[in-house]
């Protein structure tokens, strides 16, 4: 028999587990995903230029000077060159990080959390509810993405809250989707019975009991989101159909840099990596998110 | 010489010299054969010129009608030179004290389908246009306000009535979209046929159309002017993207494009493609406004509107952005360098066209000021096209920011930007534009009255001053004193009450394979389009 003065605090335990200092632990998670050290890497510099737009950027993304339309890189100190209105194009993708950053995490952590709450709530409930909810997603998902959002625009009419809209509605029966598969299984679990008959309320449940055990793919799927947020901005916005001008959107200076790009490259060529590269990042980084919560994975 | 002369002599120097790089001009001997290909930048609705009003109608279609009568295609520039299409002999000469003109129509003019065209066709076509019966469109209707009557005499002989003498009469009748149909045709099938239908007496015959594609047309051999037309057919290749459109002639896929392309697009073909390129380039009859919504109270307060237009820098932006658009000429509310169009003398004692550009905006930070409305914030409406409405609108916002006025912008696709800005007029302010096809400045500038069908800013009723002054240029005959009330109307509508501001006038560019002869540019995308008299120097 176990009396109380024989368990283990969680004081004691970490007493035992000794703990490592914060440099090592990040060169170990390097040395075992450097790939997603540096997607993360991408991520961090580019929350930094976001926050620090008004600091690091050389001029005011929409201050217009007509004396330097569309200067090559290098040229009076544009050292990405300028756009059409003589528009710096370095600080206009620096504020453009906003944008980006601004899209992907909101679209990205409504999309997924109400995914995870469609998603555990379905697998939870099961039945009747969980027959028509997953019909439902089933509709959403024969979309490909783009097409959904691009639906969803459409009806809606183009702007900024409107893309976000756009781009979170797809994600919902994503996330909803993966979240219910482990949510099934967790239910299965005898705690989950034990707390139902001890009477828990099914709120309780789901939050206590059910939520916390989906929360890596939750990560996973939220982590993925951000990248693919990205990119559906970028896209919808070269469509015409998110950002408008004057506010800096890399999408949308990748669409008005069409009409140019002939004769100046550089406005198109920077945005597209801008692009590129933040969705690599944030690639990587999802990855490896996935790799360390993943038990399967983690050993490989 | 008279100032219209003056004036038609003045474009055709500026279109010479525009040309300039096609070298001296010589009389060739058109060469007959060969199919021209050229690219629509959109599609169009329908096909009836009577009920549209867009280039991608008059484009591909224009060839397969004919009109009673059409600005000279030896001399587009000129906004009197009419010439005779289906009537006999020079333009009539009204009787009556200017308000009957009678027509003589051709004989022997066939119809695609076989029929003999009769004056009885363009009476019934007229009556079509002038008096369509109640749910039938006809958008140009209004036009024609002096008309009384069309009426048919005889099979060769057309009469119009007038109500009042009016100059702008004969321009009206010489619009590219009077499209001749046949009075057999409106009546066995109705007066919608010709939306889906092609049957005219041009100089090409209907082919073929593959929506989203192309439209295509071959020769009508029993044309009405002997010889022509010079052309086997020709292919109207539809595509919405201006790169592909550029590519289409750099790659010899199409050989001209009839509305337009930016200056940008210009030097790269010619950088390109050398003497293989030709370029043409006109003023154009089209200006791109914006529009403040009076509906809305921010925009009721007149000293508002006035720095609206006091914030703007239009001769700069003529230099800048005449770079990158298709806009250039700054200009008032009569088509520039017109006898009744504003000298710049006249122009910079306008608000907003002063070249002292620092005090206007210092002006419309007192006046905004003044109006409580310092810091402004509205949204412009914007349509979705790049060219010039999205560069011109994101140039206009930075010219706001400048006098403190914080503005965002809303694009909306044609169709909905249309319906925004027409139907539910949901709009603080919104670009708009007054294109026309014939110089006809006392028609065109009826867009500034309140009252206009297509005037959007919302403040019919609130200004019978303007209204007042509008109804006296439309009856006065005597040229000096047309423009002396031209000026006194422009300056209530752009200055005073600021109800409409305009931004430049287009700048129309045509390059433009150089082995395509005989088409000159007109100053409208809607004109000189018959493709008659184009032929193919290969």
């Amino acid at each position: 028999m176990v009396t109380v003065s024989e368990v283990q605090t969680e004081a004691q335990f970490e007493e035992v587990a000794p703990k490592k200092p914060w440099t090592k632990v990040a060169v170990d998670l390097a040395r075992r995903q450097p790939l997603g050290v540096f997607g993360l890497a991408i991520v961090i510099v580019m929350i930094i230029a976001a926050v620090l737009a008004d600091v690091v950027a050389p001029f005011n993304p929409l201050e217009e000077h007509f004396d330097a339309m569309l200067a090559a890189p290098g040229t009076d100190g544009y050292l990405l060159g300028t756009d059409e209105f003589g528009r710096d194009i370095l600080s206009r993708l620096i504020y453009g990080s906003r944008t980006a950053l601004l899209v992907g995490f909101v679209c990205a952590i409504v999309g997924s959390t109400a995914g995870l709450v469609l998603g555990v709530a379905s697998a939870y409930f099961g039945g009747l509810f969980d027959l028509v909810l997953q019909r439902i997603l089933d509709v959403f998902m024969a979309f490909p993405l783009i097409i959904l959002a691009l639906a969803v625009v459409a009806t809606l009419g183009p702007g900024f809250e409107n893309v976000m809209i756009a781009i979170i509605i797809p994600f919902i029966p994503q996330c909803a989707r993966v979240v219910r598969a482990n949510a099934l299984a967790i239910r299965e679990i005898p705690y989950v019975d034990a707390a139902r008959a001890l009477g828990f309320s099914d709120a309780r449940i789901i939050l206590r009991h059910m939520v916390p055990n989906v929360m890596a793919p939750y990560l996973i799927m939220l982590t993925t989101f951000l990248g693919q947020a990205i990119l559906l901005e970028a896209s919808l916005s070269f469509l015409g159909l998110g950002v408008q001008d004057p506010i800096p959107a890399w999408g949308l200076m990748l669409t008005n840099a069409s009409e140019f790009f002939e004769g100046s490259p550089w406005v198109a060529i920077y945005p597209g990596v801008a692009i590129s590269l933040s969705v690599f990042g944030f690639n990587l980084f999802g990855d490896s998110v996935r790799d360390v919560l993943d038990p399967k994975l983690r050993s490989r | 010489m008279s100032k219209y002369a003056r004036f038609a002599l003045a474009l055709a120097v500026g279109t010479g010299l525009a040309m300039g790089a096609s070298g001296p001009a010589k009389a060739e001997t058109p060469k007959k054969g060969g199919i021209l290909n050229f690219i629509v930048a959109a599609e169009s609705p329908s096909y009836d010129g009577h009920k549209e009003s867009t280039f991608a109608m008059v484009h591909p279609t224009r060839p397969f009608y004919s009109l009673l009568i059409r600005v000279n295609p030896e001399n587009p520039s000129s906004p009197t030179d009419f010439i005779c299409d289906l009537c006999v002999g020079d333009l009539p000469k009204p009787t009556d004290g200017g308000k009957t003109y009678t027509f003589k129509i051709k004989k022997g003019v066939k119809f695609h389908d076989g029929q003999t065209l009769t004056a009885k066709d363009l009476e019934a076509t007229y009556n079509k246009i002038i008096f369509p019966p109640e749910g039938v469109s006809s958008v140009r209707k209004s036009f024609f306000k002096m008309v009384e009557s069309v009426s048919a005499p005889d099979d060769e002989t057309l009469v119009f009535k007038l109500k009042f003498a009016s100059g702008a009469f004969i321009p009206a009748v010489a619009t590219p979209f009077n499209y001749t149909y046949s009075a057999k045709d409106l009546k066995e099938h109705g007066y919608d046929w010709h939306e889906k239908n092609v049957n005219g007496t041009g100089a090409f015959k209907f082919k073929e159309a593959v929506a989203g594609s192309h439209v295509e047309a071959v020769r009508f051999d029993d044309f009405h002017m002997a010889g022509k037309p010079y052309l086997d057919g020709y292919k109207a290749l539809i595509s919405r993207k201006m790169a592909i459109r550029v590519q289409a002639i750099r790659g010899d896929r199409a050989a001209i494009e009839f509305r337009g392309f930016p200056p940008k697009q210009r030097d790269d073909l010619v950088k390109a493609l050398g003497k293989e390129i030709t370029v043409q380039e006109s003023d154009w009859n089209c200006v791109l406004l914006y529009t403040p919504n009076q509906g809305r109270p921010i925009m009721q307060d007149p000293r508002v509107r006035q720095a609206l237009t006091l914030a703007v820098d239009r001769w700069g932006g003529s230099q800048h952005l005449s770079r990158i658009a298709i806009v250039k000429t700054v200009g008032g509310i009569a088509f520039p360098n017109h006898p009744l169009a504003a000298t710049k003398a006249e122009l910079v004692r306008l608000n907003g066209y002063g070249t002292d550009l620092k005090a206007s905006r210092e002006k419309a930070k007192k006046l905004l000021a003044e109006a409580g409305k310092a810091g402004l914030k509205f949204e412009l409406l914007n349509r979705g096209t790049d060219q010039p409405y999205k560069i011109v609108g994101t140039w206009l916002i930075g010219q706001w920011r400048q006098v403190g006025m914080e503005v965002t912008q809303r694009v909306e696709p044609t169709k909905s930007f249309y319906n925004s800005l027409r139907k539910t007029k949901e709009f603080d302010v919104s670009m708009d534009f007054n294109c026309q096809s014939v110089v006809n400045p006392i028609v065109d500038v009826s867009k500034y009255v309140g009252s206009a069908g297509n005037n959007y800013a919302n403040f019919a009723g609130k200004d019978q001053e303007l209204e007042d002054i509008y109804n006296q240029l439309v009856q006065e005959g005597d040229e000096a004193k047309q423009r002396e009330i031209m000026r006194v109307m422009e300056k209530r509508a752009l200055s005073d009450m600021a109800h409409e501001g305009i931004t430049l006038w287009w700048y129309k560019i045509n390059p433009h394979r150089s082995y395509v002869k005989g088409w000159k540019i007109a100053p409208s995308h809607y004109l000189n389009q018959s493709l008659d008299q184009v032929w193919l120097d290969k």
